[in-house]
């Protein structure tokens, strides 16, 4: 939807025949931007970043104007997570970059490509306090792959260019450059030149065949194989080649938490994904594995639990793109670092065989039958979150996408729905972000708009930002929100009554507003769900209505997330309810 | 109907220690730390110490000292990074390191690599022969003197360094300013590519 108002273009047939040459440094970066085949750009007005937003006056890119910053970079996140080009977001020097800062963060605790292009004041005033700055290079520098200053308008064309190239390559992530408003203001004829990674950063394409091989003889000789599929594979766009590769030589997937979706949840190979908060068959195969191979995962603390209890009998093939991820968590024992989908490639041809894995292929489908993903019956009064999330995925396609915040409502949602596509799960999972839900699903739909899309939020997390709905009412976006509503920031309650004794210190909201009617307030559509009776019927009209929906769905306040494997602790020794969690 | 109870189900023997590397139980291994000497050719534009030196704090390496100046190409500048860390920390700084868009080269010097540590020490020039003595015995050099302070230059190893201003202390120390290790590989070794 365009943004545009006011003046009409003088001659809009000129403007669409054929590029107008740059003449200041904003034209440049917007130019940049086109180059590389931005569609949208999310973000928010303000004094210095004013001559770009004006250059992209004249520009077809779509703006997409937030409500605060923050939804611009989790927007532009998800929507990076569901194309796989990098999303863009701008915000204003000072509050406006500051308030970039989480989802810039977000974006690259779980290597989701983001450019952020932040206004900043005049090159002269830098470093004086002037109104509105703040070091946004320093304050960004630790959560970007590279932060730039732009200082010239003659180049700065090229520092979008290549932040949007660095932000796509390799292991991706966000890049972000600071546009003072001179440079942009600054007269330039310089066109911007094709998007380049800097010279100084190297992709590496394809494993060392040699290494290939020994990795493959070592999967191929394993009695208690898995494979382990991280985030990375579905970056790499590897998931077919996951399939390919596990199916032929029938191996046991089991997905980390950010690579859900790279594989069929409904494949009999799949045991789900694994971790805190995973299902116990893939937390029982991956404690008792021989051999592993981990593709795109950096062996985060809330998968591996303690490390010393980690996968301890197993020989560990670790695939990544980023050498540094290699031995950072756990020792690789075969290092391959290359593309992922170059690299299952390599080992499919490598492998001398399938391992001879009868045995434990069925001993996996055991646990399966031994530790089903169950809750009270949905006839149990109240309502059981799990039998919303489960009703609402039998009801929709397979490439539906789900978005979440975060907190007890992202496990059921990754618990009880059934992923079987990439890029349909999106959540943050490295920073643990409350508020990412309601910008990331504006992003996720802008980026998507032929899916269903439907967020599960729960009520502490639709709080932290949900002035968004304003954006997805004013784009007419038609996403499901779904409040699983215990009047509880919930994962923290359940922490506490499981590690503090019980004492909620500020877990507790019972005053939080009607959903329902804050929606209807926003100009969304609001329902209200208090029982089993009527989930099937509520969710079908809320997919029906053609625009944004809410519905406040008023979930058992006692109901916590299981299994679990408590901080640093072992992941075969999950418990199952709260009477396991004394015993371990 | 739940399955087995944590302590009924099935587990290896295994075991992994901090750094994620499998042991024996029986014989646990840990990796000491050492010293290690990290050359690294960067960009040498605005920004990049603090990126490097964020780098090291925000992974908590313990870094012994860091010293930075131009090479002959203007454009270059190269830091030399000495650390203490075991063997595990030790590579992920040079990995971390590399990942640095800035950064163009890095390699860990071998421990026969030349290195010095400039010193200045500014004490009370009352006995200005006496500090001179001392001075030549470390094979350092008055550069500054006046009626009430003499300013003496060391370059060594560190070892050679902490013994002068150990010796100068008698001379009432005023100021001291250390660089920090700068160090080169011995023989015709440049540092041009990833080693
Ligand atoms: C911005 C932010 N602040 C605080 C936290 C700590 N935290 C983690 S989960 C959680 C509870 C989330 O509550 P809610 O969104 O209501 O979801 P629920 O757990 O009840 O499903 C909190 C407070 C966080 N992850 N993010």
């Amino acid at each position: 939807m365009s943004e545009r108002a006011s003046v009409p273009k003088e001659d809009e047939s000129a403007a669409e025949s054929e590029q107008e040459p740059v003449t200041t440094g904003a034209q440049s970066v917007i130019r940049a931007l086109e180059n590389a085949g931005t569609d949208y750009v999310f973000g928010v007005q303000g004094g210095a970043i004013m001559p770009v937003y004006d250059a992209l006056y004249d520009s077809d890119i779509n703006h997409v104007t937030m409500a605060h910053e923050q939804g611009a970079s989790h927007a532009a996140d998800a929507y990076g997570i569901v194309t796989g080009d990098p999303g863009v977001c701008f915000a204003t020097s000072g509050p406006g970059a500051t308030n970039l800062v989480t989802g810039i963060a977000d974006a690259n605790m779980d290597s989701d490509p983001v450019i952020a292009l932040t206004g900043q004041v005049p090159t002269e005033f830098v470093g004086n306090d002037a109104f509105q700055e703040t070091d946004t290079v320093g304050i960004t520098q630790p959560i970007t792959k590279e932060s730039y200053f732009a200082s010239d308008p003659d180049t700065v064309g090229d520092d979008v260019s290549e932040a949007f190239a660095l932000a796509d390559a390799g292991r991706q992530g966000p890049t972000l450059v600071d546009l003072p408003k001179d440079v942009t203001q600054g007269d330039t004829e310089v066109e911007p030149g094709t998007p380049q990674t800097p010279e100084t950063y190297d992709v590496p394409e394809e494993a060392d065949d040699a290494d290939v091989q020994e990795a493959a003889e070592a999967l191929a000789e394993a009695d208690r194989p898995v494979i382990l599929s991280g985030g990375g594979v579905i970056k790499a766009n590897a998931s077919n080649a996951l399939r390919e590769f596990a199916m032929e030589y029938e191996v046991p997937v089991i997905t980390t938490m950010p690579g859900i979706g790279s594989f069929p949840e409904d494949h009999e190979l799949s045991l789900e994904w694994a971790g805190m908060h995973g299902t116990g068959y893939a937390n029982l195969a991956i404690t008792n594995t021989d051999c592993m191979l981990a593709i795109g995962t950096r062996f985060d603390d809330r998968l591996t639990g303690g490390v010393d209890s980690f996968a301890p009998d197993a020989e560990v093939i670790h695939v990544d793109i980023d050498p540094a991820e290699i031995s950072k968590n756990v020792y690789a024992d075969y290092p391959l670092v290359g593309d992922a989908r170059e690299v299952l490639r390599q080992l499919f041809d490598a492998m001398p065989r399938a391992p001879d894995a009868d045995e434990w292929r069925e001993q996996c489908q055991e646990w399966k039958s031994e530790y089903p993903m169950t809750y009270d019956t949905p006839d149990d009064e109240p309502l059981k979150p799990q039998y919303v999330v489960e009703t609402f995925s039998d009801m929709t396609p397979d490439d539906t996408i789900v978005c979440t915040g975060v907190g007890q409502h992202q496990m059921w949602a990754s618990q009880f729905w059934e992923y079987t596509e990439p890029r349909t799960w999106v959540s943050s999972h490295g920073l643990g972000t409350m508020g990412y839900g309601v910008p990331a699903a504006i992003g996720a739909k802008l980026a998507a708009p032929d899916q269903e899309v439907v967020c599960f939020d729960g009520d502490g997390s639709f709080l932290m930002t949900v002035q968004g709905l304003s954006v997805a009412v004013r784009e007419q976006l038609d996403i499901t929100y779904v409040v699983l509503n215990n009047e509880a920031v919930g994962m923290v309650r359940q922490w506490q009554d499981g590690f503090y004794e019980g004492r909620r210190m500020a877990s507790e909201y019972p005053w939080i507003p009607q959903f329902d009617k804050l929606a209807e307030a926003f100009g969304a559509r609001g329902f209200t769900l208090e029982s089993h009776d009527n989930v099937e019927e509520t969710i079908q009209e809320a997919r029906e209505y053609d625009g944004p929906s809410v519905i406040d769905a008023h979930i058992d306040p006692g109901e916590n997330v299981f299994p679990m494997v408590p901080s640093g602790g072992d992941n075969g020794l999950f418990a199952l309810n709260e009477a396991q969690l004394d015993m371990i | 109907m739940p399955g087995p109870t944590p302590d009924e189900r099935m587990r290896p023997k295994g075991r992994r220690n901090t750094q994620g590397i499998r042991v024996d139980p029986e014989a646990e291994v840990t990796h000491e730390p050492r010293q290690a000497v990290l050359s690294a050719l960067v960009k040498h534009r605005p920004g990049v110490l603090s990126e490097v030196s964020a780098l090291f704090s925000r992974r908590q390496f313990n870094i012994e000292s860091l010293t930075v100046g131009p090479t002959v190409d203007e454009d270059t500048a190269r830091m030399t990074i000495l650390i203490e860390e075991p063997e595990p920390g030790i590579d992920q700084a040079k990995k971390q390191l590399r990942k640095l868009v800035p950064v163009i080269s890095v390699s860990e010097l071998e421990g026969g690599a030349v290195r010095r540590e400039l010193a200045l020490v500014k004490v009370s020039g009352e006995k200005p022969d006496d500090v001179n003595a001392v001075a030549d015995m470390y094979n350092g050099q008055a550069v500054d003197a006046s009626t009430d302070s003499v300013t003496v230059e060391i370059t060594g190893s560190k070892q050679k360094i902490d013994a002068a201003i150990e010796a100068f202390k008698q001379f009432d120390v005023q100021e001291i300013v250390r660089t920090g290790a700068a160090a080169l590989e011995r023989g015709p070794n440049t540092l041009e590519k990833d080693v």
